[in-house]
């Protein structure tokens, strides 16, 4: 596909480079400052969450059209432990690693739609998308 | 058989350095290249094929001595890694086809041949390579060391007010600097305030927050106060999204304001001169 570009999140500074991706893409879509900001916020939120948690995985920035809406769509993908109780992690100040827990619950207002789905084992996937108004 | 390799390069050197500096120069997408006049190009090409021809001609100590010479000699020119071994194929390759057209190599001799080239090159590759990583190494290392040097200076700037500015991402291991940082300056320059300005940081996520919080907190144990200059409006936004409670510290959106704020809470003020124009 051609409206996604993908980084691996091998080590930290991978984090940086998926941000990087995706403050692009957001300015290439026309998207604000203070969006991209959101955009490059969330993205650093799922990247670090994927390089604390899971050791590895990917990154996956998407140019989304619907009708005449433009967005962007973040998909984190990880085949690490996965997620035992996702009403728990969705919680303000949850952390299993001493974080202030603020992450997954702050990725989901700092965008318009979130999607998680993760469970023990079977690594987790999350769907993140900003719509362009 | 590294003897009928030398005589016949000694024969032919001026043919084989031409033809190589062709097939070499033939590659115009060389970006190195294009970079580099033509003068420049032969100088260098010739010191190439000198060096390539002279490791053929010591003995097998002095080899693995020049070895390392060459490779370095080789790194200096610039060249990309990539273009300097194709540049050992190429070499080669003419020599070979050179030496086939000859008669010097025929059925009976091959697999010497073949041999001879192996012991010949190898060595010059791997050492190439080897001394290239090197020197990235090097150079990767030295660029670490002076980041972390940038990565978090604390400047006095007033008695008992003192800054840290903030440039660029900040990752755990700078994180660990800054609170370092902090504390021992805290200390060395007595300060009362501290003002850490995060005006040139791109991203303060979740984990930024929580070190600078952490950070002020240990401020506050060794006796001084922590303030937090520069939030963009952007930042302050994905900040309140995050959930993140910031209200522990003084916050100013300016450098400027905030050291004002600093002057009064260390009862000073900066007051013009009567009579100054
Ligand atoms: N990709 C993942 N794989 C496995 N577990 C995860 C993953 N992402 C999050 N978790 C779990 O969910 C918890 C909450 O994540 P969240 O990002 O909200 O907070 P945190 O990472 O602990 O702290 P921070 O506020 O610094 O992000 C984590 O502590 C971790 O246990
Ligand atoms: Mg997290």
């Amino acid at each position: 596909m051609g409206n996604q570009s993908c980084v691996k999140i091998l080590n930290e500074w991978d984090i940086v480079a998926a941000r990087q991706l995706g403050r692009n893409v957001a300015k290439e879509l026309g998207f604000g400052t203070v969006d991209q900001a959101r955009i490059t916020t969330a993205i650093s939120e799922l990247a670090r969450n994927i390089y604390l948690y899971a050791g590895q995985g990917q990154i996956c920035i998407e140019k989304i059209y619907d009708g005449g809406k433009a967005g962007l769509k973040i998909i984190a993908a990880d085949n690490g432990p996965g997620i035992n109780d996702i009403r728990q992690v969705m919680e303000d100040g949850f952390s299993t690693s001493g974080g202030l827990g603020a992450g997954l619950p702050g990725v989901k207002r700092l965008m318009d739609e979130f999607d998680i789905d993760s469970s023990p084992g079977s690594g987790t996937d999350i769907i993140a998308t900003k719509w362009l108004r | 058989m590294e003897n009928l390799i030398l005589e016949y390069i000694g024969t032919k050197k001026n043919e084989i350095t031409s033809e190589w500096m062709e097939k070499m120069r033939s590659r115009t997408d060389e970006r190195a290249l294009r970079l580099v006049s033509d003068d420049m190009f032969e100088r260098t090409s010739g010191e190439f094929v000198e060096l390539m021809i002279s490791n053929l001609k010591e003995s097998k100590e002095e080899f693995n001595n020049r070895l390392t010479d060459f490779a370095e000699k080789v790194v200096r020119l610039g060249w990309p890694l990539h273009f300097v071994i194709e540049g050992l194929q190429t070499f080669s390759k003419i020599l070979w086809e050179g030496m086939l057209r000859q008669g010097e190599v025929h059925e009976g001799n091959q697999m010497d041949v073949i041999y001879a080239f192996d012991r010949w090159l190898s060595p010059l590759q791997n050492e190439v390579v080897d001394n290239y990583s090197r020197t990235w190494e090097r150079t990767v290392s030295l660029q670490k060391i002076a980041l972390q040097e940038l990565s978090a200076p604390l400047i006095p700037v007033f008695d008992g007010i003192t800054v840290m500015p903030l440039v660029g991402t900040i990752d755990t291991e700078r994180a660990k600097q800054i609170m370092e940082n902090l504390l021992t300056g805290v200390v060395k320059h007595r300060s009362e305030v501290v003002l850490i300005d995060i005006t040139g940081v791109p991203v303060v996520d979740t984990m930024v927050a929580h070190h600078i919080i952490q950070a002020a907190e240990a401020v506050r144990l060794v006796g001084a106060k922590c303030m937090l200059c520069g939030i963009r409006p952007e930042i302050a936004q994905t900040i309140v999204n995050l959930g993140i409670n910031l209200n522990q510290f003084t916050t100013q959106n300016t450098l400027k304001k905030g050291i004002e704020t600093a002057l009064e809470m260390t009862n000073c003020k900066i007051v013009k001169v009567e009579g100054a124009n």
